[in-house]
């Protein structure tokens, strides 16, 4: 049990000072731009609702929150369930447990451009080896920065070699801390492997996938840098995700007030979207 | 050797390959990677990398990284660790929601931030500083410290704090000889993931500097574009920045599997 004790705020107060200058400050220069208009010199004009209003009818945000949210869909679908699968198949204890994870864990410590560039270079149709794989070896006319099927592809393949890492380790840390007790009496019981994974594992992973899909989905709906390095939202619009999008109106077009009222509805929607997927997943817990 | 083994060794190639494609493409000469496909370099050159220890506008981008994730690093544990033990030890007014708040912030898409904080910093005079990167970092990693120390505290009976204040330990004192040693994989695994929010986060750190503070990872997009396409620097470049993540990843190789569960199984 915890005691009431109000002077903890004293130890709080460097995170909330430090988080406030860094979180509270700029959000209120987003929302000072959002209703207002510039033409540069710090004159600004009031403009209200007016970029909400036309960003919420512009088929060009749609069309890049239509892309975001199929992106981050694919994304969730194939990395979720393959890093259950590669979690269950590793080996619980053994010299090679540390190797394992250290090789899987090094994709996530590389500098989001250097994946990008990485890719980039994997991919290059005559000289990169996945491109000359494709082109060469299978005969398959293979080139991201023409093909927006081929951009798709090996960005969504990149994603995947990049965080299915993350999901792996959390699930097998939700593994481990499985007592062999519960396996010996599943094995009594003459339970299928299916009815071990259904009634023993998921649950116990249950928390650590929480966590997972929740960081998986702030991420990849955050996506920026990697993609911007390996196709700059191209060919055409076709890998333009909503981060890209919002650089571009924000420092290329420097738009100052529709990119503004696009940050906070963006943020709005991370929240909301990340809101519901804890409370559908921790719902049962509160009973 | 079991069938199902086969999974993981499968999935670890898959991640080998790009990055090995990435080293073997740092140890080519610009004839031999333009002349065509070629599995393994067959000029082995050390030229990249003796190109980017001997200029000093590419190594000191690296030691440029390796100063603002540092100082990321020691200020969000050292703030973190006093707040992450008032989550896990009192209840006080407001703590749930700011518990909340400082999570959403993990959520901030970078690209939301980068326009403001260049004002911000630009306004304090902290502008291509290493101090304004690390401050910037700490948006994001000191509500990911907070939320793994939490977990790990959680994890330390309270009766310990208890018998340590009837053997009459001041508070420091027992933070600092009791407490601290005891939670110090839960400090190791919030230092790794600080340095690593903070080392591969290119946008901001790009967006904050310009001369004096530029990272490694702004350098290399930079000179690949101004020189045509030097692909066997660009990849040489590359390749030294996996290294540090994967020195730090080594040391702490036995919690990493509890550390990305946030401490919570």
């Amino acid at each position: 049990m915890k005691t009431q004790n109000q002077k903890a705020w004293f130890f709080v107060l460097p995170v909330l000072l430090l988080v406030a200058f860094n979180a509270l400050i700029p959000m209120m220069t987003v929302v000072n731009y959002s209703v207002q208009e510039t033409f540069g010199n710090n004159i600004f004009f009031w403009e209200g609702v007016r970029w909400f209003e036309e960003l919420l009818n512009s088929d060009r945000f749609h069309a890049a929150l239509g892309r975001q949210f199929l992106f981050t869909g694919i994304i969730l679908a194939i990395e979720i369930p393959l890093g259950i699968a590669i979690a269950l198949a590793m080996p619980r204890s053994g010299p090679w447990v540390p190797v394992c994870l250290v090789l899987m864990a090094l994709p996530m410590l590389i500098p989001w451009n250097v994946v990008g560039a990485m890719w980039n270079i994997f991919a290059l149709p005559d000289i990169g080896l996945l491109g000359y794989f494709m082109n060469t070896t299978l005969g398959i006319d293979y080139d991201m920065t023409q093909n927006p099927f081929a951009a798709w592809a090996t960005i969504i393949t990149m994603d995947v070699w990049h965080w299915t890492s993350l999901v792996v380790l959390l699930s097998y840390a939700g593994l481990v801390s499985i007592p062999d007790a519960y396996y010996q009496a599943a094995k009594i019981d003459g339970a299928s492997s299916w009815s071990v994974f259904r009634y023993i594992q998921l649950p116990k992973m249950k928390q650590v996938l929480t966590i997972a899909i929740l960081l998986r989905f702030m991420d990849s709906f955050n996506i920026y840098t990697e993609v911007f390095v390996m196709t700059g939202g191209g060919p055409g619009n076709s890998t333009t995700f909503l981060s890209i999008d919002l650089v571009k109106i924000a420092l290329g077009q420097f738009d100052l007030g529709p990119a503004a009222a696009m940050s906070l509805i963006y943020f709005a929607i991370t929240l909301l979207v990340s809101w519901l997927f804890y409370t559908l997943m921790t719902k049962d817990d509160a009973k | 050797m079991r069938k199902r083994n086969l999974i993981p060794i499968i999935y670890i190639l898959f991640l080998m390959l790009p990055i090995y494609w990435l080293v073997a493409m740092s140890f080519k000469t610009t004839n031999e990677i333009l002349s065509g496909f070629s599995l393994f370099p067959q000029t082995f050159t050390w030229d990249n990398y003796v190109t980017i220890f001997t200029d000093p506008s590419w190594y000191l981008t690296y030691v440029n990284s390796i100063l603002y994730v540092s100082i990321n690093t020691v200020i969000s544990i050292c703030v973190a660790l006093p707040a992450a033990y008032a989550f896990s030890r009192y209840r006080f007014l407001g703590d749930k929601t700011l518990f909340f708040w400082l999570l959403t912030n993990r959520m901030a898409p970078a690209a939301v931030f980068v326009l403001p904080f260049f004002q911000l910093y630009s306004a304090v005079g902290l502008f291509d500083t290493h101090i304004a990167v690390a401050l910037a970092h700490c948006l994001f990693n000191i509500p990911l410290a907070v939320w793994i120390l939490e977990g790990f505290m959680s994890g330390v009976p309270k009766e310990l704090d208890e018998t340590a204040y009837v053997d009459g330990y001041s508070f420091p004192r027992f933070f600092t000889t009791i407490f601290l040693p005891s939670i110090k994989a839960g400090v190791g695994v919030a230092a790794f993931f600080c340095f690593m929010f903070s080392w591969v986060e290119l946008l901001l750190a790009k967006n904050l500097t310009a001369v004096e503070a530029k990272p490694i990872a702004a350098a290399m997009t930079k000179t690949a574009s101004s020189a045509g396409y030097e692909l066997g620097l660009l990849a040489a470049a590359g390749t030294l920045t996996i290294i540090p993540g994967a020195i730090v990843v080594y040391f702490v190789r036995n919690y990493i599997a509890k550390g990305f569960a946030l401490g919570r199984v």
